[in-house]
């Protein structure tokens, strides 16, 4: 039998940044006191209505357009029915067969360059539900001693991000949803909290031959709160799969759960998910039939997204993808690293912003944009640096300062002393002192020993914190050892 | 006070000759002697502070100090809602209908909540889980539904007018049965925000009256686009409170599939001499056909259990009214809605959930959705030929309480004139056109989308000719 290749398409739930729910007006919030932010429409009281959410409908359109797909003229929303007591009307209004953007396409690239290209099936508006906290026991549903509901996210915006099952790898997946996160937050349309669960991710996973293009009968692995988990519940998934399929068995389609702390995939109870949903077509609500004129301006006022930047970075300040993508983590971030490559070397720039900036950063809890090192500070100290006023590491004390102080780099070194030493009669008085201090070593040096220059180079730069000019000082040894 | 109009009833108040607490009084005093069970609760105490502050305050808005009854299909604040549900026993509501709110700005003063059947399921009021409601022609006799108790009470003189909802003909119905006028408006006239959801594409507000003038001057006040109901509308014109006395060059067409043989011959005959009264005004009388109209029972029958069996499904006696406490979540469920729904409600939300079922939704939801669009061409193609249609409100006069309890289907018969009506989401009232048996016969206009105003003239016209009597032999006047 030929190798069973893993198939893979992903649902994407993600909660958008308005002020209001999607059909009532009760603010949006996250981590207020339960049921504070609730009305008669998200309670479901008799006779209450929806309105739909004119933000909402704009923030999914940004994300239809950017993800390349046809925007329905008039799209409906419709009734999915089951019964729990998060659901207070009993029914999501959700979409089904008509959705607000159809087709597209969004084309992630690994690290090594290979693009992925994932076909979009669709992006439609929904509502969230609430959230049951269960109370006493374990916290689990199972020997809680009680339940309870708070309202508070009940009604949430939420756009649901549906993929064709074009992703052939965990590692793929992930690559793909960090970029599509990426992608969002640079949309501005959810702060993409995974954590928090603004955004969630389920995977559809099948395998079947290599070079087949049947699908195989496909499982729902669910509500993955982190892209890692997600990654390996996937791989386990398809191992799994792969194993059953071994053993001359069948995949029978179910929803499992991954249990990260185990590694094990679980199946759902069946019972659970016994649902007919349903669907009927929402009668309390008009079609969304966006005015084409409002989609065409949407489309124009979309920023630079993260795919272009990256393509763009790397061709023109030939970074790599790797730096790319890194650095297009964040809008923040992107934003930061573009105002710092406009005015220094853009490959330098992105290794200090990378590396030691976000490094000591990470000490005090703050981001690159916020504290004291503006772009053009570290633009000042980069430059600094190229000019060989600053070794490394007296660029990495005087960035310390800045970070430190906020003052400008250049105040930093002539207060703290920290420039290149590259005066020659300074050096050359040094190297002479050095030589005759280490005479034994600087024997071997003048016996064709030329590992001993890094000795004597290291012992420069420790009699002067690291100051001295690591190429003068090289040069100048050899020639007061050799006598060239 | 409590035998004229509202109409007349505002003149009186204006006029200085009685005040806003005096007439509310009257009114309270005859809907709480209540041998017809036309209310389920009075909000006597409200009423009452309500008429003083009105007879204090400067301003005098169009409908000051009048009293209205109000169907408890309608959300009213801090005023116990019940549907005529028990599962909704005790509950009391944070917020106000649009509709009713509306009225109250008007300046109308709300003295009760009517009796209906429950969840406003039902041609009878029989299915109300409360009371029954007793028809003021004759108390052996239903008065119609679901909205029988805001069509018994005005009937009765109990209140001058009342609200209701129609859904496949809950007001017409029980209009035509009771003797008064009752009207449908156009869907999305008047929002909905506020009137708990029987089948959503279907439900309407209307008044009941025993004028069609104040009909008309009460619809004035409900209609147009509410914020909070994205499927309410824009009001084209002011509805005029009619004065018409001439039908000249009206066409009316007599919807044939409605006169036949399942409709009584003294309803036939009184809709008939109508139809003379229609001529001898100065308009034509032509027969017409709604070809699909046949199979609108059908249809109705699909549609409005299917969206009940969803707008239903949030009384699950969590977050609030009645409830059966349980062991398990499924238990909950099935005890609280098992127990505390009445058999027609239940019976329809079965209905509706097999509809809608995975593999079922193209065969009935699917198809009843086409024929609805088939009547709608249906009326779109009779109102090239008529200005308006004109039918039975209902093929039978009142009948015997209990007579057609054990028949839903019987039941489901009695709502055949209205229903298409309904479903084409069309306006149209009942109005009194005689009596058959010495039960009230009730006349059915329908028009065009928004053609308020037109069917009220002619309405309005045919009224003053036929001259019927609105007071019930029994009701002191
Ligand atoms: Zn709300």
């Amino acid at each position: 039998m030929s190798a069973l290749e893993p198939v893979i398409g992903v649902e994407i739930h993600v909660q958008l940044r308005t002020r209001t729910k999607m059909f009532c007006g009760c603010e949006l919030s996250f981590g207020d006191p339960p049921n504070t932010h609730t009305c008669p429409v998200c309670l479901a009281h008799p006779g209450v209505l929806p309105v739909t959410n004119r933000e909402a409908v704009r923030l999914a359109l940004e994300i239809g357009l950017a993800l390349g797909c046809e925007i329905a003229p008039r799209s409906i929303f419709h009734r999915k029915n089951y019964f729990y007591p998060d659901l207070p009307k009993a029914y999501q209004i959700s979409q089904y067969d008509v959705p607000l953007c159809g087709r597209g396409r969004f084309t992630a690239v690994a690290e090594d360059g290979r693009e992925i290209p994932v076909g979009i099936t669709r992006v439609h508006l929904e509502e969230d539900a609430a959230k049951l906290m269960h109370l006493g026991g374990s916290g689990r549903r199972a020997g809680a001693e009680r339940s309870a509901v708070d309202f508070n996210r009940g009604g949430t915006p939420l756009v649901e991000i549906v993929t064709e099952p074009d992703l052939t790898s965990a590692a793929d997946v992930a690559v793909f949803l960090r970029q599509l996160r990426q992608t969002l937050l640079f949309l501005g349309v959810s702060d993409c909290n995974m954590e928090e669960g603004s955004m969630r991710a389920d995977a559809n996973v099948s395998v079947r031959p290599a070079g087949s293009t049947a699908l195989g009968t496909k499982t729902e692995l669910k509500n993955m709160n982190s892209f890692r988990f997600l990654e390996r519940g996937i791989t386990a998934e398809v191992e799994r799969q792969r194993a059953t399929i071994a053993a001359g068995g069948r995949v029978v389609q179910e929803t499992v759960h991954f249990e990260p702390e185990t590694g094990e995939i679980h199946p759902l109870r069946s019972k659970e998910e016994a649902h007919d949903y349903r669907y009927l077509p929402e009668p309390d609500l008009v079609p969304v039939a966006p005015d084409p004129a409002w989609v065409d301006g949407l489309r124009a006022g979309l920023p630079e997204l993260p795919q272009a930047l990256r393509a763009r970075w790397v061709g023109e300040m030939g970074l790599s993808h790797e730096d790319a993508d890194v650095l297009t983590e964040s809008p923040e971030l992107a934003a930061y690293f573009a105002a710092v490559a406009a005015e220094a070397d853009p490959k330098a720039a992105a290794n200090w912003v990378r590396g030691e900036l976000r490094a000591q950063l990470r000490e005090r809890g703050e981001e690159p944009w916020q504290g004291n090192v503006t772009p053009a500070r570290l633009a000042a100290l980069l430059g600094l640096l190229a000019d060989g006023t600053l070794s490394v590491p007296g660029a990495k004390e005087a960035l310390a300062e800045v970070i430190a102080t906020g003052e400008e780099p250049a105040a930093v070194v002539a207060r703290r002393g920290l420039g290149q030493i590259s005066d020659e009669g300074e050096l050359t008085a040094l190297v002479d002192r050095l030589l005759a201090e280490h005479a034994a070593q600087a024997d071997q040096l003048r016996s064709g020993k030329d590992k001993v220059l890094g000795f004597f180079v290291g012992q420069a730069m420790k009699a002067t914190q690291g100051r001295a000019d690591p190429g003068a000082v090289s040069r100048l040894v050899r020639e007061r050892a050799l006598g060239g | 006070m409590v035998g004229l109009s509202a109409e007349a009833q505002i003149a009186a108040l204006r006029a200085g000759e009685v005040s806003s607490a005096d007439l509310v009084e009257e009114q309270l005093a005859r809907a709480a002697d209540d041998p017809w069970g036309s209310f389920l609760r009075l909000d006597a105490d409200g009423a009452r502070a309500r008429a003083r502050a009105i007879d204090a305050a400067p301003e005098r808005p169009p409908l000051a100090g009048i009293p209205i009854a109000v169907k408890d299909v309608l959300s009213t604040r801090d005023i116990e809602t019940t549907c005529g549900s028990r599962i909704l026993e005790g509950f009391r509501p944070v917020y106000t209908a649009t509709s009713v709110a509306r009225l109250e700005a008007a300046g109308a003063v709300v003295i009760g909540k009517t009796n209906m059947d429950e969840f406003a399921m039902g041609s009878s009021t029989e299915n109300s889980a409360y009371q029954l409601t007793r028809n003021p022609w004759d108390a052996d006799r239903v008065p119609g539904g679901s909205s029988g108790g805001s069509a018994a009470c005005v009937a009765a003189r109990q209140a001058p007018w009342s609200l209701g909802s129609d859904t496949g003909g809950s007001i017409r119905q029980p209009a035509a049965l009771c003797g008064i006028v009752g009207m449908k408006p156009t869907y999305g006239a008047v929002s909905r925000y506020g009137l708990i959801a029987f089948a959503s594409s279907l439900d309407q507000i209307g008044p009941f009256a025993r004028t069609v003038r104040d009909a008309a001057l009460l619809l004035s006040h409900l209609v147009g686009r509410d914020p909070l109901d994205s499927t309410s509308l824009e009001w084209p014109e002011p509805v005029r409170v009619p004065t018409a006395e001439r039908l000249d060059g009206l066409r009316v067409g007599l919807v044939q599939e409605l006169m036949g043989e399942g409709t009584e011959p003294g309803v036939r005959e009184a809709v008939e001499r109508a139809m003379g009264v229609v001529e001898d005004l100065g308009g034509t009388v032509v027969p017409i056909s709604l070809p699909s109209s046949e199979q609108g029972l059908a249809t109705y029958y699909v549609i409005a259990p299917a969206e009940c069996s969803a707008n239903l499904a949030r009384f699950d006696g969590i977050r609030y009214g009645a409830r059966v406490a349980a062991e398990t979540l499924l238990e909950h469920y099935e005890g609280t809605r098992g127990a505390l729904f009445g058999p027609e409600v239940k019976r329809r939300i079965m209905l509706g959930t097999f509809a809608l079922a995975s593999g079922y939704y193209d065969q009935y939801y699917g198809r009843a959705q086409r024929v609805r669009t088939l009547i709608v061409r249906d009326f779109r193609e009779a109102f090239a030929q008529v200005d308006l249609v004109a039918s039975p409100t209902s093929p039978t006069v009142a009948f015997r309480l209990g007579e057609r309890t054990d028949d839903p289907y019987q039941m489901y018969l009695a709502d055949i004139c209205t229903i298409p009506v309904s479903l084409a989401g069309l306006p149209a009232l009942s109005i009194p056109c005689g009596l058959a048996d010495g039960l009230p016969v009730g006349l059915q206009l329908a028009g065009p989308a928004f053609s308020e105003n037109r069917l009220l003239d002619a309405a309005h016209a045919l009224e003053q000719a036929i001259g019927f009597d609105t007071l019930p032999p029994g009701v002191e006047g």
